[in-house]
């Protein structure tokens, strides 16, 4: 009875075409934003804005970038982690280089270095599809992983071979950096999220979604329409590696504070590519749904046991932690292949039409 | 079936030419010397058995195949071939035989596709949906609304194509050729495997679409009745190679083409 769209009438086809066309999904979404601005910023601890809220936020920007290339254009990457990487490396160098400019501008704009890349190693996308195509991108992630060993310039010569993120302000509150508080952390990586979805849900609600879609679906009617289809794929991979670009810069400026090159390896993009899948593909929402249940549930099961006064070795509670999550994505898969993203939707059926069946 | 021949069309001049198509894939030879034309506001079927290569004809005029040798003839331009999105851009539409929609989207979102090239909106403005993306967005879904009234199927707006029965899929697909407002809308069987009534459905369709918005329609049909009843010129083509071609009456009276139907005693 709660949410149910009856009486709700569009006039006009901007009404009907709105981003959340049912009132009760504009009520939700405010909701939902209030609490995430205002709520959270005022009662979580830091443990869970630095260690659950911050991670999930940025591996759902990143996992958007993927389903992006992935869920909407049907090319299937596995360069996301190195892609992440050329936006977080990208940021440091112009950090260095130019070191009065604002930080906030350079998380940005590094997404754009990660987009270049994006479209050199998209390149190989007219003519392979599909594995071959994942095959490709692998190349990408192992070229670039191999960058930020082997090019001492990228991490400013550093001994360590990692990049140390500097304390930068931001209208004089540190944003980055040992000093800045998590809370501060959390507000500049959630807005920039937000602004970023938001754009992301507009473009595949438009002409250059419908454009990936149709990509995705039947390439070669796609032509026969007049849709070409090597710009239509390479910008899809230039928008998605923007989006794990600037994913990748926050996750080291905002996130880790110092990165070292295996923060960006294959398993970076397996975990994102994971994030894809069991949200849901070609689904925005099932990108943070997604994110949340890869990164929280090991979360979770680390500390229901302590609840319940068990306490259990780290190590075990580790290896269980995989053992468990494995488990529960293969029970995904085989329960709903579509996602969460899917789940959610047929809840939302269920709720319209409740309380009868259909 | 309701025949609407002879109600004031005015057919016009060569639209579309087509001259000594000849294709080949390896060593089979799909078309041989093919040459024919399609008339502004004329329905032309393209009929013959089985392998006669009608399909292919319909692929070498929207630019899918490159024929080896012939000359492309549209609105006065000579074409060696067609490149695919130039021949959609110049306004060649097609359906498919095997219905070729994006199983994904909702019917809505198919026909919205169809109308891609008419719009300009750069990138930019389309993130961030700003005055003049929405005001073309709008602009263009009461374009592909007026097609969803047209072909009736308002009832199936928001249905992903996919779950779509057979029928009504060939029916969007025809919405989805019809969005790009084709000068020439090629049709690849569009009344394959479907029923009477949706027959009779499809063939109104098609009428009122080459009625109405004076589209010309270059169709491939296996059912005589049909091609007979609705097309103002046929081709027959046999093997790769054009045997006849005129007028419905003129093609059935044909010595040639009862032979390539009913085979010939040797």
């Amino acid at each position: 009875m709660l949410y149910r769209e009856v009486g709700q009438y569009k006039t006009s086809y901007a009404a009907d075409q709105a981003l959340l066309p049912i009132l009760q999904d504009k009520i939700g979404i405010a909701v939902l934003l209030l609490i995430a601005f205002v709520g959270v910023p005022l009662t979580a601890s830091d443990f869970t804005l630095n260690s659950v809220l911050i991670p999930i936020l940025i591996f759902s920007l990143a996992a958007t970038g993927l389903n992006l290339l992935t869920g909407y254009t049907g090319l299937l990457s596995l360069g996301t982690g190195g892609f992440m990487g050329v936006g977080a490396y990208a940021c440091y160098k112009l950090m260095t280089l130019f070191p009065h400019v604002n930080i906030i501008v350079f998380i940005l704009f590094s997404g754009f270095f990660a987009a270049a890349v994006g479209i050199v190693f998209g390149l190989p996308s007219l003519r392979i599809k599909g594995f071959y195509l994942a095959v490709a991108t692998l190349a990408a992630q192992f070229f670039l992983s191999w960058c930020f060993i082997r090019v001492p310039w990228l991490y400013n010569y550093n001994i360590s071979a990692s990049i140390e993120v500097p304390t930068k302000m931001l209208f004089g509150i540190a944003v980055t950096g040992p000093t800045a508080t998590s809370v501060t952390r959390y507000l500049v990586v959630l807005a920039i999220v937000a602004v970023l979805t938001l754009l992301a849900a507009n473009l595949v609600r438009g002409r250059t979604g419908r454009t990936w879609m149709a990509v995705r679906d039947m390439d070669l009617a796609a032509e026969l329409i007049g849709i070409r289809l090597y710009q239509t794929k390479l910008l899809s991979f230039a928008v998605s590696s923007f989006y794990c670009g600037v994913a990748g810069a926050m996750l080291v400026f905002l996130y880790l504070g110092n990165a070292e090159p295996s923060s960006f390896d294959i398993n970076q993009s397996f975990l994102i590519l994971f994030m894809v899948i069991i949200g849901g593909l070609g689904s925005l929402l099932g990108s943070f749904l997604g994110a949340t249940l890869i990164w929280g549930l090991p979360i979770l099961l680390r500390h229901v046991p302590t609840y319940f006064g068990l306490s259990i070795e780290s190590a075990k509670v580790d290896q269980s932690t995989f053992m468990i999550l494995g488990a529960l994505i293969i029970f995904f898969l085989i329960v709903e292949p579509h996602g969460l993203a899917r789940l959610w939707q047929i809840g939302k059926q269920k709720l319209r039409v409740w309380p009868f069946p259909y | 079936m309701a025949v609407g021949l002879d109600s004031g069309k005015k057919i016009g001049g060569v639209v579309l030419g087509l001259e000594g198509i000849t294709l080949s894939f390896g060593g089979v030879q799909a078309l041989q010397d093919v040459s024919f034309d399609v008339r502004e506001h004329e329905v032309r079927a393209i009929i013959g058995p089985n392998g006669a290569g009608k399909s292919s004809m319909l692929n070498v005029m929207n630019g899918f195949y490159q024929p080896q040798q012939g000359v492309i003839r549209f609105r006065g331009r000579e074409h060696c071939w067609m490149r695919p999105h130039a021949a959609a851009a110049m306004g060649i539409a097609r359906t498919f035989q095997n219905i070729a929609l994006f199983k994904g989207m909702t019917v809505l979102d198919n026909i919205m596709v169809g109308r891609n090239l008419k719009m300009r909106c750069n990138f930019l403005l389309q993130a961030l949906r700003l005055g003049p993306a929405m005001r073309e967005e709008i602009e263009h879904r009461r374009a592909a609304e007026e097609i969803i009234d047209f072909l009736e199927i308002q009832h199936i707006r928001r249905t992903p194509v996919g779950r779509l029965p057979y029928g009504l899929q060939k029916r969007v697909e025809l919405a989805r050729a019809l969005a790009m407002e084709p000068a020439v809308l090629l049709l690849d069987e569009p009344m394959a495997g479907m029923n009477l009534e949706e027959k009779q459905d499809m063939c109104r369709f098609v009428l009122e679409v080459n009625d109405h918005y004076g589209t010309t329609v270059v169709l491939i049909e296996h059912d005589m009745g049909v091609v007979m009843d609705i097309s103002d010129r046929v081709v027959v083509l046999d093997y790769g190679r054009k045997i006849s071609d005129g007028t419905p009456d003129e093609v059935r009276s044909d010595q040639a083409v009862i032979d390539a139907y009913l085979g010939v005693a040797h």
